[in-house]
């Protein structure tokens, strides 16, 4: 489980953070969803440690992982995998040295049990056989799903997922979406996605916090943002004119 | 204010890229690649500058000589000196900063705004150490070869052109750059050399590794990379000039 409790961040002129707090269980796909702005990508690389924050706590497990130093984070940094919005593969290897990379530098396993690892992995996200394109040859789905087979490739306890459909269309996005979930539940894994995609709330979300203007403004289950009458999260849930209208003659 | 912050940042971005490898064998196989891209890479553009700059140097010699009293191998050793003392360790270098500088601030600010440094920081490797250790490395071993190469060219380019041109024969060109010559020459000409490779490199990383923004934000890294390694290599080249060649 990881839990933030009361954490502020501030950026000169802005307060993007206010006095967060928010659980995310194991086992299950925890969202945090929220506008454009609001606060969630810095969030995200807050938990995960690439940004320092002002107060508060970021327990993983129980152990506070914002008063470590840097090899302590290290230590838990290696048990994290992460799904990047643009998939940040790296260019220069190829889909097999990209999967191979991390245990490359963090075990000793030997180049054919390596190998053997990277076939698992591309093949849990079904793309056995292309080992040896490049990113750069690749749709960006399959880099998606490239980039998750990284992120297990260590057998991760946690998993960040930053927007990850974000310039797919609909039905791969629900593929990677069902991916993640799969492997969550596969491996018990505690993982966070970050979205704005109402698709992907009512697909994985099995925990919901809404993040308005950096506050943890509501928490609840796919059921019960749907029926919320709580108005911020209704703009958001139901933005057009037709999602308002619909949600008005089935009267959810 | 904001150059005070940036030097601070670039001496704590460095103390962190020398920390300790996280696995040797990964770190020297990047070395070796980085020696191919940064140094084999760089022969064919050193190989022409040295021969044409060898060439002018020889020829603007002779063209400055007018009293008769100085003796015609005076251009061999000109030409001989000027490279070895400054065209080839600091010429060099500054074209140099503007080809692998720039190269190096272009990759790291890439991968710096496609979160590939984020995706190693969450890895838990050291992405400073990572990218930059061995860019350090492979330059500062292989850029001395880089311009021991170039001294050599130019002075043979100096030798094409003085006597195509009947300025001086072969043995008064011969004679002249072999004529007073001191080893220490060399010596200088080399630790300067190595203090350049590390100035291009890490100042480049430096504004590479701290791009903010897009693509328009990495082509200004590389902008900036070029343009402070170059003053930083010739501040340097002033002060070890002072501190070696002076003393």
């Amino acid at each position: 489980m990881i839990e933030v409790k009361h954490i502020n961040k501030s950026f000169p002129g802005n307060h993007v953070l206010k006095d967060f707090d928010a659980q995310f269980e194991t086992g299950k796909v925890n969202l945090i969803i929220g506008q454009s702005g609001s606060g969630k990508s810095v969030l995200t690389k807050c938990i995960v440690g690439l940004m320092g924050i002002d107060t508060g706590e970021i327990l993983y497990d129980g152990i506070d992982f914002s008063k470590m130093n840097r090899k302590e984070q290290i230590s838990i940094r290696k048990q994290i995998g992460m799904l990047f919005q643009g998939s940040a593969l790296f260019d220069s290897l190829t889909v097999e040295e990209n999967i191979m990379f991390p245990l490359k530098m963090f075990t000793d396993m030997s180049k054919k049990e390596m190998i053997n690892r990277a076939n698992f992995c591309l093949e849990r996200v079904n793309l056995e056989g292309r080992n040896k394109l490049f990113p750069a040859e690749c749709s960006g789905g399959m880099q998606k799903r490239i980039a998750i087979a990284r992120a297990i490739s260590m057998n991760p306890k946690y998993l960040f997922c930053d927007e990850p459909n974000s310039g797919l269309d609909p039905s791969t996005s629900i593929v990677v979406d069902n991916l993640i979930k799969e492997i969550t539940h596969e491996y018990n894994m505690t993982t966070i996605v970050i979205t704005h995609d109402m698709n992907s709330v009512i697909e994985i979300g099995e925990t919901i916090v809404f993040i308005y203007k950096g506050e943890s403004w509501w928490k609840g289950t796919k059921e019960e943002i749907i029926r919320t009458d709580n108005p911020e999260i209704n703009d958001f849930v139901y933005a057009s004119k037709f999602m308002k209208n619909l949600k008005g003659k089935l009267s959810i | 204010m904001n150059y005070v912050k940036n030097i601070g940042k670039y001496f704590l971005m460095m103390r962190l890229a020398f920390g300790r490898p996280e696995r040797l064998k990964v770190y020297y196989q990047r070395t070796m690649n980085e020696i191919e891209n940064i140094g084999l890479n760089s022969f064919g553009i050193v190989a022409i500058l040295s021969v044409f700059m060898g060439a002018v140097i020889s020829l603007q010699t002779a063209s400055n000589m007018d009293s008769p009293f100085l003796p015609k191998y005076t251009i061999g050793y000109i030409t001989r000196s000027s490279t070895i003392l400054e065209f080839s360790p600091t010429i060099i270098s500054l074209i140099l900063a503007g080809k692998v500088g720039s190269n190096i601030a272009s990759e790291i600010g890439t991968m710096r705004v496609t979160e590939q440094i984020d995706a190693l920081e969450i890895m838990g490797v050291n992405s400073r150490s990572f990218l930059i250790l061995p860019k350090i490395v492979a330059a500062v071993f292989f850029f001395p070869f880089l311009i021991i190469f170039s001294m050599a060219l130019s002075l043979i380019g100096g030798y094409v052109a003085v006597t195509a041109a009947g300025l001086a024969s072969h043995e008064e060109y011969i004679y002249g750059i072999r004529a007073f010559f001191i080893m220490s020459d060399i010596y200088y000409a080399l630790t300067k050399t190595v203090c350049f490779a590390f100035i291009i490199v890490s100042v480049s990383s430096f504004f590479g590794y701290y791009t903010k923004g897009g693509a328009l934000d990495v082509g200004k890294s590389s902008t900036q990379a070029v343009v402070w390694s170059s003053i930083c290599i010739l501040l340097t080249n002033f002060v070890l000039t002072q501190l070696i060649l002076l003393q």
